[in-house]
C-alpha cells in the first residue's frame, strides 16, 4: 500500500526522523492559512506547495512550486488543487490533485552550502536482508545516477541478527562526505529512519532528497513510503491512511470483492485461477495476436458469485473485445466452475463480447459438456493451445 | 530415489485440525502419503483423521518419528510454525501459507540458517513425488510417474506443466513448487541442484516469473555445471507492466534484469530450451528428449 508524502512524513517524525515540516490543505483558502502558520512557526520567507499524489516526478509536471508570500501561495494552490498532474510516473491522463502539502522553505542561506542526498531502504531479495541504498547525487532520478555514475551509489546491508549498527550509520555519513555536526545529525537520521522502516513493516522507503541545510541539519524533504500489504493487519492506524481517490475505482471494487485484479491497456480480458497461470494466460493472449486487458486471479473458489463479480469488473473496461477464462481445476472441480459461469451468464442477462472458456483438470470433460449443453454462446476448449487458437479466431472475426 | 519426499517420508501437518489442514491432510492420505499425525497446540493427546494430534512439533518428532512437515497455519502465526519445525529437527518443511509479512520471513531465513532443514515455500503448492508422496495441495492425478522433474513458483502453472508432460507421453519424478514470495526457503537454483543430482530425473522443467533474480542465478549454475540434463524453461509475465505486482508478492518488475525478456535471454545463453508459449512446455520436452532440435 502506498501513502502520501504528508502521511509518510508524519510517520517518520513520530520515529524521531527530522522532516521538512508542513500542513496539508484541500482548498486554496486552507492553503493560505497553512502558509501563514508555517511561515510564522518556522520563521521562513515563503513556502513550497506540493501536490499530494501517489507518483514521483511531481516537480517535472508542475506539481511543486515555491511561493514567496501569501498572495502567491493562494495563486499556486489554486492552480495545483484540482489539476490533472502528469508526471513521468503517471499514466498519460495524469492524476487529479485533491490535496497539497504547504511546506516550510528549507533551502535558506546560511553558514555552509546546502547539499542534497538520496536514501532508500528496501529488501535485497537475493540475500533476504534489508539494505540502505544511498548516494551523494540527491534530488534527481536514481535510475539515471545508476546508469551514469554507479560508483556514487552505496549499499549497506543489515544483518537481521543484530540490526543496524552504529558503525554502519557512521559509514553512511562518511561516504556522504559529511563532518562536524552534519555528520552527527546524519548518523541519527539513518538510525531513526531504519527503526521506522522496521517498526511499521515498510517494503520501501525512498527519501529523495535528504537535505543537509545551511545550518547543518539533516532532514527528509520528500518521503515515499510503501507498506507491506501482508503486514497491514498489525498496523491498523496506517491502513486507515489508505486514500481510495488515488486508486483506480475498478481496482478498489476488485479489492473489496477479494479478486486480484490489475487493469492493463489491451483488448482481451482474462479470468484465471492462480497468479502464475494468469500471467502465462496474458502472454498467450499476446502470442495469439491480442493484447491482455487485465490480470485477474479468481483464486481457489471460482463459484458463480465470484465469476459473476469478475465478469462485471472485466466488462467495466470498454476496450475489452473478448474474454478468455482459463481455469486449471485441481481441488476445484471444473464442472462446478462451469456451472458458475453458466449461472453468472444467466444472472447478467447478456454479455456483449465473445467468451472463450478453457477448463482443464478435474472433471474437465463434464465441464465442457455442461457449457455446450447450456446453449450459451461460449467457445469451449480443454487444451491451452486450443484456447490460444480460439483467441486468434475471435480477434480476427 | 526422487527428491525431498518419498513413500518413506513421515509427514506431519501443522494446523492439522483447522479447515485447510483437515481437507488437505485427507487428500494427502488418500494419495498414499504417509501422514503420521499432526500438530495443534492444546489438542495434544486427541486423534484426528485416525491419527495422533501433538501439542508440539518436538512431540511429533519424538513420538511419531516425523521428518517432514507441511504447514497450513494462518499467516500471522506461520513464521513461528516454521521455526518450531526447524528447531524440532524436521528435515523438510513445506509452508503452504500465503501472505506472511516480509519482516517475519527475514527472521525465519536467519533462524533456519545452519539448521539441518530445508524450507520449501512459503506461498507454494508444495512438493509431490509422483506415485509416492504428495506433500502439498496439488491435484495428485495430474502427476503421472516418469522421468521429468518440475520446478515452479506457481501452483496452477505447475499443474499445467505436469498435464502437458503427461499428454506428451512422459511423466514426473518430483515436482517442487518453490513459491511466489519475495523471500523463499529454496530458491530456483537449489531446487535445480536437487533434481540435477537425482539419478531418476532425466530432464527438468523450470518455470519462473517476473521479479527477482532466481531464474538467472539458476541458469548460470546450470551452465557452470556443464548442462548435465536438458532443461525446458518458461517465464510467465512477458506482458506484465513495470511496477505493478502481479498476484504473487514477488512478481513485480523493478530493474531491467527483472523482466521476463531479460530472464529468457539469460536462460537461452545458458543452454536452456526456453519456450515463448506456456502451451509448448510438454511438446518441447518430448522433442528435446527425442534429441530433436528445438
Amino acid at each position: 500500500m502506498n501513502i502520501h508524502e504528508y502521511q509518510g512524513k508524519s510517520i517518520l517524525k513520530s520515529f524521531g526522523v527530522a522532516v521538512q515540516e508542513g500542513i496539508v490543505a484541500e482548498t486554496p483558502e486552507q492553503a493560505v492559512e497553512a502558509a501563514k502558520k508555517v511561515m510564522e512557526t518556522h520563521k521562513c520567507d515563503g513556502v513550497v506547495i506540493k501536490a499530494q499524489i501517489h507518483a514521483g516526478g511531481r516537480g517535472k509536471g508542475g506539481g511543486v512550486k515555491f511561493a514567496p508570500n501569501l498572495e502567491k501561495a493562494k495563486e499556486v494552490a489554486t492552480n495545483i488543487i484540482g489539476m490533472q498532474l502528469i508526471t513521468p510516473q503517471t499514466s498519460k491522463e495524469g492524476k487529479k490533485v485533491h490535496k497539497v502539502l504547504v511546506a516550510q522553505d528549507v533551502y535558506y542561506p546560511g553558514a555552509s552550502p546546502t547539499k542534497e542526498f538520496y536514501m532508500s531502504i528496501l529488501l535485497n531479495r537475493t540475500t533476504g536482508k534489508n539494505i540502505i541504498m544511498y548516494s551523494t547525487e540527491g534530488g534527481m532520478d536514481i535510475e539515471h545516477v545508476a546508469e551514469t555514475t554507479p560508483h556514487l551509489i552505496w549499499k549497506e546491508e543489515i544483518d537481521p541478527k543484530v540490526g543496524l549498527r552504529d558503525f554502519q550509520c557512521r559509514k553512511v555519513a562518511f561516504n556522504l562526505g559529511l563532518s562536524g555536526n552534519a555528520f552527527k545529525e546524519m548518523t541519527k537520521f539513518v538510525a531513526s529512519l531504519y527503526n521506522a522502516y522496521v517498526s511499521i513493516d515498510a517494503s520501501l522507503f525512498e527519501i529523495n532528497p535528504v537535505l543537509k541545510t545551511s545550518d547543518d541539519k539533516i532532514i527528509a524533504v520528500d518521503a515515499k513510503v510503501t507498506l507491506d500489504d501482508n503486514a497491514l493487519y498489525r498496523h491498523k492506524d496506517i491502513e486507515a491512511m489508505r486514500d481510495e481517490l488515488e486508486e483506480n475505482p475498478i481496482d478498489v471494487e476488485a479489492r473489496k470483492a477479494e479478486l486480484n485484479y490489475v487493469k492493463l491497456d489491451g483488448n482481451v480480458g482474462c479470468m484465471v485461477n492462480g497468479a502464475g497461470l494468469a500471467m502465462a494466460t496474458m502472454d498467450i493472449i499476446k502470442l495469439s495476436g491480442g493484447d491482455p486487458a487485465n490480470f485477474l486471479d479468481v483464486g481457489g473458489t471460482a463459484n458463480a458469485e465470484r465469476v459473476e463479480k469478475a465478469f462485471r469488473i472485466i466488462l467495466k473496461d470498454k476496450n475489452v473485445k473478448a474474454i478468455l477464462v482459463n481455469i486449471f481445476g485441481g481441488i476445484v472441480r471444473c464442472d462446478r466452475v462451469a456451472q458458475g459461469i453458466v449461472d453468472a451468464y444467466k444472472n447478467m442477462g447478456s454479455i456483449p463480447v465473445p467468451i472463450i472458456v478453457r477448463l482443464q483438470g478435474t472433471n474437465a470433460e463434464e465441464a465442457k459438456k455442461l457449457i455446450e449443453a447450456s446453449g450459451l454462446k461460449v467457445y469451449s476448449a480443454i487444451l491451452l493451445q486450443e484456447a490460444a487458437d480460439l483467441v486468434k479466431k475471435v480477434i480476427n472475426n | 530415489m526422487s527428491v525431498l519426499v518419498n513413500k518413506n517420508s513421515k509427514v506431519i501437518v501443522q494446523g492439522f485440525t483447522g479447515g485447510e489442514g483437515t481437507f488437505h491432510a485427507q487428500q494427502m492420505i488418500e494419495y498414499g502419503t504417509n501422514v503420521v499425525g499432526g500438530v495443534t497446540p492444546g489438542k495434544g493427546g486427541t486423534t484426528h483423521l485416525d491419527r495422533p494430534v501433538f501439542n508440539t512439533v518436538a512431540d511429533a518428532v519424538a513420538k511419531a518419528g516425523a521428518d517432514v512437515s507441511i504447514i497450513f497455519v494462518p499467516a500471522a502465526f506461520a513464521a513461528d510454525a516454521i521455526m518450531e519445525a526447524a528447531e524440532a529437527g524436521i528435515k523438510v518443511i513445506v509452508c503452504i501459507t500465503e501472505g506472511i509479512p516480509v519482516k517475519d520471513m527475514i527472521a525465519v531465513k536467519e533462524y533456519i540458517k545452519g539448521k539441518t532443514c530445508r524450507l520449501i515455500g512459503p506461498n507454494c503448492p508444495g512438493v509431490i513425488t509422483a506415485g509416492e508422496a504428495k506433500v502439498g495441495i496439488m491435484p495428485g492425478f495430474v502427476f503421472k510417474k516418469g522421468k521429468v522433474g518440475i520446478i515452479s513458483k506457481s501452483g496452477t502453472l505447475t499443474y499445467e506443466a505436469a498435464d502437458q508432460i503427461a499428454k506428451a507421453g512422459l511423466g514426473v519424478t518430483t515436482a517442487i513448487g518453490i513459491g511466489g514470495d519475495p523471500i523463499i526457503g529454496t530458491p530456483t537454483k537449489d531446487a535445480v541442484e536437487l533434481l540435477m543430482n537425482d539419478p531418476e530425473t532425466e530432464a527438468i522443467v523450470m518455470i519462473g516469473e517476473i521479479g527477482g533474480s532466481y531464474e538467472a542465478e539458476a541458469a548460470r549454475w546450470i551452465k557452470a555445471n556443464g548442462n548435465k540434463k536438458p532443461v525446458v524453461g518458461f517465464i510467465a509475465g512477458q506482458t506484465a507492466p513495470k511496477g505493478r505486482t502481479m498476484g504473487h508478492a514477488g512478481a513485480i518488475v523493478g530493474g531491467a534484469e527483472d523482466t521476463a525478456q531479460a530472464k529468457m535471454a539469460i536462460m537461452r545463453e545458458c543452454g536452456i530450451h526456453v519456450v515463448d508459449s506456456p502451451a509448448s512446455i510438454g511438446k518441447t520436452m518430448a522433442a528435446v528428449l527425442k534429441g530433436e532440435k528445438v
